[in-house]
């Protein structure tokens, strides 16, 4: 017998209680990122904002909608901290508010950018050949119109709304996805655990949703958390240019936009916005950093 | 009358990990005289790589650290040497050759350039004479002076590993470090490359070291055999006295797990276990919890050293000149 | 023994820019059931191609493969995707051959999953495959990362056990282990060939490997079998001076060893533009004119000994 190890006795049936305990490789990653301070400090900030951005009813002191004109354009004071726009609404308040709408567009354009992205990726370069050729060449024409006129296109022909503005962020982003996922299928692809699983006859669908997917997170989730970011700036843009959300609703963008016309008088009603979107933008980036370095299996060493 | 080369003494080089600390090499201890050749054997992660990156002072910090020891090399110590001048010694009086041809060479540069480099660097050769030697030494390998101009991607994976041994010997170095420079080929292949090893060390009498883990390599070249397993020279001396009269029941068991070739019919005996983990070496001797003669003080401690007629070996079952066991 | 798999006229080219490689090209042989073929030759040759095409990882340019009686190419999807249970194949390399984001249970129970068992049915098989190929069953749920090379080749082991295939292609299965470990999957590998009844398509360089585990070996070079035949007698008597060299090139760890020097000269021709002839007639020390002209048939010299050489009477 060659047993590299002394078996557990044998009790078929109940070996579920001698395995050792279940441990993910996401723990792993989590091990790792831990040690990076400046991820951990990113990943706070984003996870805050996301707690302000559930609980915006209960941290906001007003109505972000509730207009008083006794009051507009007043700078920041103790009572309304960041100053009152034109209508006489409480900045503070506008602000925290406008966090759902923008994290809200950030997380389901990139979702609708990563989805649609990943699957025409991995579908590209598993298969190869011309189908390849053809998913990647139409990636190439959305890359080369500019992201932000290619999304004005799009919420354009459908018409401006919450959702159509998501899309529209969400297509403008699908190139860098399918293009990075591609990338990675074709290494994946070459790797013996596919043919394994082509050998155990998986069927190609099989193969990609459970093997080459899973292998292409890494630069997926890197990915996703630079692209969250550009996703709430390219929807602040589209607001700004009054193609995104319409007023009265609370957002940093089109608050940017409104604002610009006070710059001189109140230059707050774009400074907490503008801040607003920087914090954001700037976690997020530092936290995909740490992130990539983490998922990197080279430094697992 | 001995006439030493290198001199290795009580050589430490742990890594310092996420995980913690792996000992790589420890305590290790050999000499080599002028023009011998020693094989190093053992299996991934016995601390081969690491004693010869000690030795080229190339051990990758962080996160290794040399912890203790003395490399002697023509009466110099190389582990206190500063890097400037461990730079004049690197690809000069010690060179290296590593397994992989395809990632050794640099793909943009042609092959004679490669070797009139270091020409050039060391030997204060002007390039019409580095060219001119370079070419020569093409020849030496076997490859025509002519693909002098050529790129690595035009020769295939024996000739690219002949122009990294051209490489290795074109400063006419005491010292060449092999480390599996034949692992990579084809047999047919590897039977010429080690053909033309044992040829040019005779020419050029230079000394070298062997790293791999094919007894059968070592059979081919060496003149000296050291075991090396977990960190530690378990077993040391004359190709003779290893082949002939092994001794270690690590070394034994090597021999005895690979299927006899002349044989008409062969049993092979693993060694029964798992390579010791390194982030956790088992107390005692690190061999221990594999070895076939295992007995308490194994469990408990490191043996000491003992020698006879230049046969060395780390184990219980010997000391005091006579068998215990 | 009744033949197992019998492959007539087999031949794989894959298409690049500069042509077709000759990866197998025109390749003939049976394998018996319950026996091991070893397939041996260097880097290039083909013998992966041929495993490969064996269990239908690729598709053949052209030649029939007959899997007890039936042509392969006559099946439809369903029953080849049927034949999967009967044919397995057990990679080279460890680390890359399972999903690095699969525990270990998952992937030996994979095949299971695909062919319908049920959860508790299958997490309690792949229990009893584990302690079949000495993995404990503690290691259920660790990831690839987690274990050395020599516990991940027994993962690959389980996994192609887990279906009870008859035929298992086994692709250089050793090459990647340490020396030690080496010796234990092939010690396992042959002790489940005994007790599961398995037959073997054994590719490997390494001769002395493939003498120590086959009953019959064929030597391929450049996408040809050059010789093929009783282990035993392969080794007593080479006949094709490519076996010859390949022999003599093994190093052997033994002193004092009379053994004649026989080193081939330059390296395998493109099999792009393999030589006309006899394949091996660019290197071969005893080539004759008719060797570069005329391609040698392969030819059995009695007692199943067959060789392709102009030379050997």
């Amino acid at each position: 017998m060659t047993m590299s190890e002394k078996t557990v006795p044998a009790s078929s049936g109940s070996g579920g209680a001698l395995r050792e305990k279940r441990r993910s490789p996401w723990w792993e990653v989590w091990r790792r990122l831990r040690r990076n301070k400046a991820a951990v400090a990113g990943m706070t900030v984003v996870i805050l904002l996301l707690f302000v951005a559930v609980f915006a009813p209960l941290i906001a002191p007003y109505d972000p909608n509730q207009t008083n004109i006794k009051i507009r354009l007043q700078p920041p004071s103790a009572e309304h901290l960041m100053g009152t726009d034109n209508f006489g609404r409480d900045m503070f308040s506008r602000v925290i508010y406008g966090s759902r709408i923008s994290l809200y567009v950030g997380f389901i354009a990139v979702g609708i950018g990563a989805v649609f992205g990943g699957i025409l990726g991995a579908v590209g370069g598993y298969y190869g050949g011309r189908l390849d050729n053809f998913i990647m060449r139409c990636m190439d024409v959305l890359l080369a119109i500019p992201q932000i006129i290619l999304a004005i296109a799009i919420v354009g022909a459908l018409g401006t709304s919450l959702l159509n503005l998501m899309i529209a962020v969400g297509i403008s982003q699908l190139p860098r996805y399918a293009r990075v996922v591609r990338a990675s299928t074709l290494t994946v692809r070459g790797q013996e655990f596919v043919e394994a699983a082509k050998a155990i006859g998986a069927s190609d669908t099989r193969i990609i949703l459970e093997n080459i997917l899973p292998n292409c997170m890494a630069p997926i989730i890197v990915q996703s958390t630079l692209g969250v970011a550009q996703a709430i700036l390219a929807a602040a843009t589209l607001s700004f240019l009054g193609l995104g959300i319409q007023p009265p609703t609370a957002e940093w963008g089109s608050m940017l936009s409104s604002g610009r016309q006070f710059l001189r008088n109140a230059p707050y009603l774009t400074f907490f916005p503008g801040v607003a979107i920087s914090i954001v933008v700037l976690a997020l980036n530092i936290f995909g950093d740490g992130l990539r370095d983490s998922l990197d299996p080279k430094l697992r060493q | 009358m001995k006439d030493t080369l290198l001199e290795i003494k009580d050589l430490n080089v742990i890594y310092k990990t996420y995980e913690g600390t792996v000992a790589a090499v420890n305590g290790v201890d050999f000499a080599l005289d002028r023009g011998k050749t020693l094989g190093l054997v053992g299996e991934s992660g016995a601390g081969k790589t690491t004693t010869a990156l000690s030795i080229m002072g190339l051990v990758p910090s962080p996160p290794g650290i040399i912890q203790r020891g003395r490399v002697t090399f023509a009466g110099q110590d190389l582990l206190t040497l500063p890097e400037k001048d461990m730079k004049k010694i690197r690809g000069n009086r010690i060179s290296m050759i590593f397994q992989d041809p395809m990632t050794s060479l640099n793909p943009v540069l042609s092959v004679g350039l490669q070797i009139s480099e270091a020409l050039v660097a060391h030997q204060n050769l002007s390039e019409a004479e580095a060219e001119r030697k370079a070419a020569e030494m093409l020849e030496k390998v076997q490859i025509p002076g002519a693909r002098y101009r050529e790129y690595p991607h035009e020769f295939s994976g024996g000739m690219r590993q002949r122009v990294v041994i051209a490489m290795a010997l074109a400063c006419n170095p005491r010292l060449i470090i092999a480390d599996e420079p034949t692992t990579a080929l084809d047999v047919t292949i590897q039977a010429q490359v080690l053909e033309l090893m044992r040829s040019l060390k005779e020419e050029f009498a230079t000394a070298m070291i062997m790293i791999t883990h094919d007894l059968g390599v070592v059979g081919e070249v060496c003149d000296d055999v050291a075991v090396m397993y977990a960190g530690r020279i378990v077993e040391m001396g004359s190709l003779d006295q290893i082949f002939g009269n092994a001794m270690h029941p690590y070394t034994l068991g090597l021999f005895r797990c690979i299927p006899d070739i002349e044989e008409e019919s062969s049993t092979i005996h693993p060694i029964e276990g798992l390579m010791p983990e390194p982030l956790d070496l088992p107390k005692g001797c690190p061999f221990h919890p594999r070895c076939p003669q295992c007995m308490e003080v194994c469990r408990q401690v490191v043996p000491e050293a003992c020698e006879d007629n230049g046969h060395r070996v780390l184990c219980h079952l010997f000391g005091g000149g006579e068998r215990r066991a | 023994m009744p033949e197992l798999i019998v492959v007539e006229n087999l031949r794989k080219y894959f298409p690049v820019a500069a042509g077709n490689v000759h990866a197998v090209d025109d390749v003939s042989f049976t394998i018996d059931e319950g026996e091991t073929l070893g397939l041996v030759g260097e880097s290039g040759c083909g013998k992966s191609t041929t495993g490969r095409l064996l269990i239908r990882l690729i598709e053949p340019t052209s030649g029939r493969i007959l899997y007890r009686g039936r042509d392969m190419a006559s099946m439809d999807k369903q029953e080849l995707h049927g034949l999967r249970k009967e044919m397995q194949i057990i990679f080279q390399d460890p680390f890359s051959s399972i999903d690095p984001r699969k525990s270990i249970g998952e992937t030996i129970g994979k095949p299971l999953e695909i062919f319908g068992m049920g959860r508790k049915e299958r997490e309690e098989t792949v229990d009893a495959l584990m302690e079949k190929v000495g993995l404990s069953p503690r290691l259920y749920y660790k990831y690839p990362h987690e274990l050395d090379g020599g516990r991940r080749q027994r993962v690959g082991i389980a996994r192609a056990l887990s279906l009870s295939p008859s035929f298992i292609v086994c692709d250089e299965p050793v090459s990647a282990l340490d020396v030690s470990i080496q010796s234990q999957i092939l010690n396992l590998l042959q002790e489940l060939q005994e007790t599961m009844k398995l037959t073997y398509l054994f590719v490997s360089h390494d001769l002395s490997v493939v003498k120590h585990i086959s009953d019959r070996i064929a030597v391929m070079y450049l996408g040809k079998i050059v010789e093929s035949a009783p282990s035993l007698d392969l080794f007593r008597n080479t006949l094709h001076p490519y076996s010859q060299a390949l022999l003599a090139a093994v190093p052997i760890p033994k002193l004092n060893r009379k053994r004649e020097r026989f080193i081939l000269s330059g390296g395998v021709p493109s099999p792009i533009n393999p030589p006309t002839g006899c394949r091996f007639h660019t290197r071969c020390p005893w080539t004759m004119d008719i060797c570069s002209q005329q391609e040698p048939p392969l030819t059995d010299r009695g007692g199943g000994h067959s060789v392709a050489c102009h030379k050997v009477p």
